[in-house]
């Protein structure tokens, strides 16, 4: 009986063994924004493949400098790298998901969706320039609401972040103040002089919670799985529409990806009457003679099957997946270059 | 030895003579191996510390190139055009572990002083377990408590109730003026207090313990108060161990990261309110790191290599308060 068992156990471990000498796991590194869809594929790709996925989210710029050590056979960011940048490092560059920013605010009495801003005004009060949410310009946008006397405390993020990144573009975009005296990056010299740095989104989320009459920015998911008031922005068209899958599929919609050299376009403040317009995708990096050609084949295995079948995955958490049209040209005109 | 016949006593003499030598020569080797040994291991320390020191420097050169002295004081932290000063971390870095002291110091004396003085024997060691305790509390846990517990109670009842009364005085009225968050610099200073209490309180309860008791039953016996066995005997006699703790306590308010990146603000902003929300060297590392490239990461070396330079000088000057204390005594 003992011996039994014995011999069972060293089955199973010689049986472990040799399971996981065939599989070996994709390494990948990069943006934590798109973490958490990447980790339900790699959860899904697992079961159906028994390949594994080993994503460090470290980040935009460590997933690029991990990228370039050739430490992982693929690197994620944020903010697409520039296609001067690509051509050096022979490498190639795709978007996988998108997903949209949306202003989170606290104040007393207000649901979400139920303030208005347009992207000049909300670049104003990052600004500094508004300072209290009575401010006629604020009360213009929203006729019939009462906003109370309240400072204005701005909360952003303290670490650098694809989401800053993504946000401080669109300001750039919609204010010439803003690209003069801020401009757009991962991290940004706020100008505000009520402002607050918390860490991550979650810190964020916590001192706009906290802090009454705070605004901030969130990646969508987040203020949509804490149920945090957003406000309803006005987009290129003139139009108010809420944050949601639609509105940001509607503004990637519309996009011409092979307009800039390794897809690296941005997709804020698009055109079009539903779109949302702090809307951002999230890059894949990868090098178009791998050193590992094994590990490189099996990334594009994984994404190939994400483009496939992760769409409903994607949905669940808030992110949009990208439209069968827009992957079959990334299978066809960028993974073509991978040897 | 030469001796063509030895007698078996001079033979057997002679033999336990070779073998106490032989055994001394063995000492003298495994003496010297285990010398050399521990040497070893003392190097390690000071490579360790060679190699930070070295590649701070290494790393924090463009910065240092680039801005010179002037990077100690300037007032300014701009990632995307490049230009950056330390003043801001440094204050904030000061701020907060000054008033981390303020708070521990006194408040770890009361403890101490209470647990080996005054503290009835059944108490003693549930107290004292309390308060080593609250030193194995991991710094994180400090900071989710500080920014979700202590940072919402601060706001609506410490802070007005510091804006009505000390905000009200000249001179130090404006460091409690602004709006209020609950958290900033003050916020990071009174958690910091927290962490650093018990270390604070551990240390000097130890040098209190070891007061002989002779010392202390003669002040008693000759009619003293507490207060005087305390300040006349004890205080004099630990003094080292005194300003031990609180130097290791100071060194931890002064390195701490986590738990300050979550009260202090993290906003790169120099204000004269204590209410309003700054910065740390510690904090501004731990949320910059990640995302820094080329010459940002390199101030963000030299930022650490100013951290390092301060904790050395706050060690250096405790040693020459000690060495002048005990010269002034004559020991």
């Amino acid at each position: 009986m003992f011996k039994r068992v014995i011999q069972s156990l060293a089955t199973v471990a010689a049986l472990s063994v040799a399971g996981t000498s065939v599989a070996a796991d994709i390494t990948g590194a990069g943006a934590t924004f798109p973490y958490p869809v990447y980790a339900k594929w790699a959860e899904a790709y697992k079961k159906q493949t028994g390949i594994g996925l080993n994503y460090q989210s470290i980040g935009s710029s460590g997933g690029i400098k991990q990228i370039r050590s050739k430490t992982v056979a693929f690197g994620a960011t944020d903010a697409p790298v520039r296609g001067a940048d690509l051509d050096r490092d022979g490498m190639v560059q795709f978007p996988a998901i998108i997903g949209g920013t949306v202003p989170v605010f606290n104040l007393e009495g207000f649901q979400p969706g139920e303030l208005r801003i347009t992207g000049p005004v909300l670049a104003e009060v990052f600004m500094g320039s508004i300072t209290n949410w009575n401010d006629a310009k604020l009360a213009a946008l929203n006729p019939g609401k009462k906003l109370p006397n309240q400072a204005i405390t701005i909360v952003h993020r303290a670490d650098g972040s694809g989401t800053t990144f993504n946000f401080t573009e669109y300001l750039s975009m919609v204010s010439p103040a803003w690209k003069d005296k801020v401009g757009t990056g991962a991290a940004v010299k706020w100008p505000a002089a009520s402002s607050v740095g918390g860490k991550g989104n979650e810190g964020v989320a916590a001192n706009v919670r906290r802090v009454k009459g705070g605004i901030g920015y969130v990646e969508y998911a987040y203020a949509k799985r804490n149920k945090m008031p957003y406000m309803m922005m006005q987009n290129r068209d003139g139009k108010y529409v809420s944050p949601d899958d639609k509105t940001f599929a509607a503004a990637a919609a519309g996009a011409d990806w092979f307009a800039a050299p390794g897809m690296g376009i941005s997709i804020n403040d698009q055109p079009g009457a539903d779109t949302w317009p702090i809307s951002t995708a999230s890059f894949i990096l990868m090098y178009k003679s791998p050193a590992n050609k094994k590990d490189s084949d099996e990334v594009l295995k994984f994404f190939d099957w994400s483009f496939k079948n992760g769409k409903d995955l994607a949905l669940e958490l808030d992110y949009v997946p990208l439209p069968d049209s827009l992957t079959a040209q990334i299978r066809s005109k960028v993974w073509s270059q991978i040897k | 030895m030469s001796t063509q016949t030895p007698s078996l006593a001079t033979d057997r003499s002679a033999r336990s003579e070779h073998r106490v030598l032989a055994i001394a020569r063995r000492q003298v080797w495994e003496d010297l191996i285990f010398q050399k040994v521990t040497m070893l291991f003392a190097l390690t320390v000071l490579l360790a510390i060679v190699g930070i020191i070295g590649s701070l420097f290494v790393n924090s050169w463009p910065s240092f190139s680039k801005f010179g002295f002037e990077f100690i004081w300037r007032v300014e932290w701009d990632i995307i055009n490049e230009e950056f000063g330390a003043a801001i971390a440094i204050v904030g870095t000061l701020a907060s572990a000054s008033i981390a002291l303020l708070i521990a110091v006194p408040l770890a004396f009361g403890i101490a002083l209470f647990l080996t003085e005054t503290c009835p024997v059944v108490m003693r060691r549930p107290l004292g377990t309390a308060v080593e305790l609250l030193a194995a509390v991991p710094s994180i846990i400090y900071g989710m408590f500080g920014l979700f517990v202590f940072a919402p109670l601060f706001a609506q009842y410490g802070q007005p109730a510091l804006q009505s009364t000390l905000g009200q005085m000249p001179l130090i009225g404006p460091m409690f003026g602004g709006a209020m968050n609950g958290i900033g610099i003050l916020a990071a200073g009174i958690i910091l207090a927290f962490m650093i209490l018990p270390f604070i309180a551990a240390v000097m309860r130890d040098v209190f313990e070891i007061v002989p008791p002779i010392l202390r039953e003669s002040a008693y016996g000759v009619g003293c108060t507490t207060w005087e066995v305390v300040s006349k005997v004890v205080l004099p006699y630990t003094q080292k161990g005194v300003i031990g703790g609180i130097m290791l306590g100071l060194g931890r308010a002064l390195g701490e990261t986590m738990a300050v990146t979550f009260v202090i603000g993290n906003s790169n902003r120099l204000a004269a309110s204590l209410f309003a929300p700054g910065t740390s060297i510690a904090s501004t590392l731990a949320n910059e790191f990640g995302e820094a490239d080329d010459f940002h990461m390199s101030t963000l070396y030299a930022l650490g290599l100013l951290l390092f330079v301060i904790t050395f000088v706050v060690l250096a000057i405790a040693k020459i308060m000690i060495l002048r204390a005990e010269r002034a005594k004559g020991f």
